[in-house]
């Protein structure tokens, strides 16, 4: 019941971080199942509409609901830390973006139950996705349950937005912002810009599919192509929402086991607000093939190479932070320095790809799906990895496992490069992705066969993972305040797990990498900017977790609302809409509630403070 | 302390009652953001009228559709809301809520003018034109846009009638000038989004 009602920040990225391990499992399932379907030639493991309800689902679970919530479990276990507020600007609606995100999961899945997954691939394009091809309620799933999940996501972006803008401790400006909360705030930007470009998208795709609209069916006068360009002005910059907040972490994890300040720190600002920028201009190199014209193809294919030279510029900053430093390869950092060389393949393979002419040769081969598994596996798992070992012990006041750890580093990247590596090679040959067999003497049996062996190996490494999740939660906790002992941000000057109010005293910041510089001048610890006082907190509510139920409700509802039952009560409920009115009532009375009764909050005194 | 901060509170209320709590302060920061992205949700439904608007699949085209005097009626109950919005907040800040409250009641009825005619509008589309949703790209990308603005209006109605009855029983606050400022804003969103609408929907539809 508590874990319901919580509006506490650190709580909510212990939610994010459990739902989002969850879906991350799911999708890691399917990812293996499709592996196993491709291990050798003909093979009839599963049938081709099981395979693409597996592609699509895979995709789509990964992004959407596996690493986009762990993000936010690691930007909401440490933001508020690192730049010395005791909170998010918006508890509230904090733990409303979870509970939405949480029940548009759920609606996504509850697919595999309910007559058929989504099966028009992850980008779900038309007229693929139309009834036509389609005729199952799966792509209705896919709309619905995306539309409700990415409420979520916009509700939090524009949370982080105001809570980095408005709630920085007294002498934090922005050019003294850690990276991570440099990278949080330009991903929430990026957020805010492209989620209603697809929440635009999935309305339209709903429309055509549930209300005969005429939007993407060319018989009506509509235009597939439409959607390719909503889906991707919103999905290239998600490419970046993904990225972004990795780039963040492997600048927190390296300057700390380097023991050096990161290396041109204002040139790392710089380069990811150009990346973000140029991220909203290339949407169309997805979109080579479909006969965009010479033109065109040339301007998008110059504007994406553009990105190769920031994020250029971040990779030797890295190197040049380890650069004569003396590094130390804990596990946070082993997974910091895996990601380097990593993700540097897959963005060379980008540039590649980027070409518009030899695009035409890589498209929809497995050249492509080895380029973005480097870059959001190698690159963002990698990331994502090297965040959690890093703040485990911020987040649960327990040190992981190092033993455990190196496992996992090392089953994790030898699977990866197996599994995809090779994958360049399938594609160049003409392999073709989204396809669920193939014939066999082609030279496609030995690759696929290491590929698949490899995805085995990247499942054990996850399970040594959770394996030492599992044993640290038996242990006592036995991290002190500065785990690593070379914390630099301000996340490190308070205990592990923070309490409840996260600092006594907000501190002074007196420069970049804010605990660092105190404690190279000799001091304990942050000088705080205020006396001790009395603390405001927010009051938990269920509100948050009542609304997301009406909203699923509601979605459940018109989602079937074209569809005749056995029972005819249940025809006649769904038919004329009360379902879906049932769901929005709870939802704006929820909100009602919310409005009328004012939270006044309670208050930690200095008395309670000082007993600790 | 400048000066500009330390003007007499008015009958116990701030001078600008909305931006004196830090709440009341991020609220107004976020609904900017939020509006930032509206506007990208109304661009991309732009984007796609723009891009669908002459699909009529031989059904009924814009030049066919549309009756000027009617949509300028609508436009200008619209605006002029806007402006008795403004009123109102003024009002607020000279901290005069049944004044206040007035404003907000013109407001509402102007808003409720201009949906009964878009009602009425699209009634007569239906009934008299055969024009429906599942008509053309068209008339699907017309009623989408139009549709999602109309849907906007009627939400900014439902919450500012809440609004006056919170202002009733709770008073001009600290808390309640927040969630009027921001109505207030949500408002004037909507009637800039019409004037893209009016130009690009109607104008264009008719002449271009």
């Amino acid at each position: 019941m508590d874990w319901i009602t919580t509006v506490d920040h650190k709580k909510i990225a212990i939610l994010y971080l459990w739902a989002g391990g969850l879906f991350f499992g799911i999708g890691g399932i399917e990812a293996l199942l499709i592996r196993w379907q491709l291990i050798k030639p003909m093979n009839d493991f599963v049938d081709a509409q099981t395979f693409n309800e597996l592609i699509t689902m895979h995709g789509t679970t990964m992004i959407f609901l596996g690493v986009m919530p762990i993000i936010f479990a690691l930007m909401n276990a440490v933001i508020p830390l690192q730049i010395g507020a005791r909170d998010v600007a918006f508890p509230f609606l904090n733990a409303l973006g979870f509970w939405t995100f949480l029940f548009g999961g759920l609606l996504l899945n509850l697919s595999w139950m309910m007559g058929g997954a989504p099966d028009a691939g992850w980008t779900s394009y038309t007229p693929l996705s139309g009834t036509a091809y389609s005729g199952t309620h799966g792509v209705d799933f896919y709309t619905i349950g995306l539309q409700i999940a990415g409420l979520g996501t916009l509700i939090g972006g524009i949370n982080f937005l105001a809570t980095i803008i408005t709630m920085r401790a007294p002498g934090m400006s922005f050019m003294r912002m850690p990276m991570f909360a440099w990278t949080t705030f330009i991903t929430s930007a990026i957020i805010l810009f492209a989620f209603p470009a697809i929440t635009v998208g999935l309305v339209l795709l709903t429309f055509d599919r549930i209300l005969g609209a005429n939007f993407f069916v060319p018989g009506g006068g509509g235009s597939p192509v439409l959607w390719q360009h909503i889906f991707w002005i919103f999905g290239h910059p998600e490419v970046y929402i993904l990225i972004l907040p990795a780039f963040g972490i492997i600048s927190e994890v390296i300057p700390t086991f380097a023991r050096k300040r990161l290396f041109g720190y204002s040139s790392m600002v710089f380069a990811t607000i150009l990346i973000a920028f140029l991220g909203f201009m290339v949407w169309a190199h997805h979109m080579f093939t479909t006969g965009l014209g010479p033109v065109a193809n040339a301007l998008f294919a110059v504007s994406t190479m553009l990105i190769a030279v920031p994020t250029g510029i971040k990779i030797f900053n890295w190197l040049f932070t380890l650069w004569g430093g003396s590094v130390r390869f804990a596990t946070p950092n082993l997974f910091a320095s895996g990601f380097i060389p990593t993700f540097t393949m897959g963005g060379v393979t980008g540039v590649m790809l980027a070409s518009a002419p030899a695009d035409f040769q890589f498209h929809d081969t497995y050249f492509v799906v080895a380029h973005f598994h480097y870059v959001i596996v190698g690159g963002l798992v990698m990331g994502l990895f090297a965040g959690l070992h890093y703040w485990w012990p911020k987040m649960f006041g327990r040190m992981l496992s190092e033993t455990l750890g190196k496992w996992t580093f090392w089953t994790f990247i030898t699977g990866f490069h197996l599994t995809f590596f090779v994958q360049h090679f399938l594609g160049l040959m003409g392999m073709q992705r989204r396809v669920f067999t193939y014939l066999p003497n082609q030279h496609f049996d030995t690759l696929n066969l290491v590929s698949t062996i490899g995805a085995g190996l990247m499942g054990i490494g996850t399970l040594v993972f959770l394996t030492n999740i599992i044993v640290t939660s038996k242990k006592p906790p036995d991290a002190g305040d500065d785990p690593w002992e070379d914390g630099r941000t301000l996340e490190w000057s308070i205990p592990s797990p923070p309490p409840e109010y996260n600092f006594k005293q907000t501190p002074l910041v007196r420069g970049l990498d804010a605990f660092w510089k105190e404690k190279t001048a000799g001091n304990k610890g942050m000088a705080p900017a205020e006396p001790i006082g009395s603390i405001h907190m927010p009051s938990a509510t269920p509100l948050p977790f009542i609304m997301s139920v009406g909203i699923f409700i509601a979605g459940l509802g018109f989602m079937f609302s074209r569809d005749h039952f056995g029972s005819a009560l249940v025809s006649f409920l769904f038919n004329n809409y009360i379902v879906t009115g049932l769901g929005l009532l709870i939802t704006f009375g929820a909100m009602l509630m919310r409005s009328l009764y004012d939270d006044h909050g309670w208050h930690i005194e200095p008395g309670e403070l000082e007993g600790r | 302390m400048t000066t500009t901060h330390a003007e007499p509170m008015n009958g116990g209320l701030p001078h600008e009652p909305e931006k004196a709590t830090a709440e009341g302060r991020n609220k107004v920061l976020a609904f900017w953001l939020f509006l930032g992205g509206e506007a990208v949700l109304f661009g991309t439904l732009f984007a796609t009228f723009l891009a669908l608007r002459n699909q009529t699949n031989e059904g009924p085209a814009a030049n066919d559709l549309f009756h000027l005097p009617l949509v300028a009626a609508a436009t200008f109950l619209l605006l002029v809301s806007s402006l008795t919005s403004v009123f109102a907040i003024q009002a607020m800040h000279r901290n005069r809520p049944a004044l206040l409250r007035n404003w907000l009641l013109v407001t509402v009825v102007l808003g409720l003018g201009f949906l009964g005619l878009e009602i009425y509008e699209f009634s007569q589309y239906v009934g008299l034109e055969k024009f429906g949703m599942t008509t053309s790209a068209f008339s699907s990308a017309f009623y989408t846009l139009v549709g999602f603005h109309g849907a906007h209006v009627a939400f900014g109605i439902l919450w500012i009638s809440l609004l006056i009855g919170q202002l009733a029983y709770k008073g001009l606050t600290t808390v309640t000038a927040p969630k009027i400022y921001v109505s207030a804003m949500y408002w004037h969103f909507i009637d800039v989004v019409w004037v893209f609408i009016f130009t690009v929907v109607y104008l264009l539809g008719k002449v271009g």
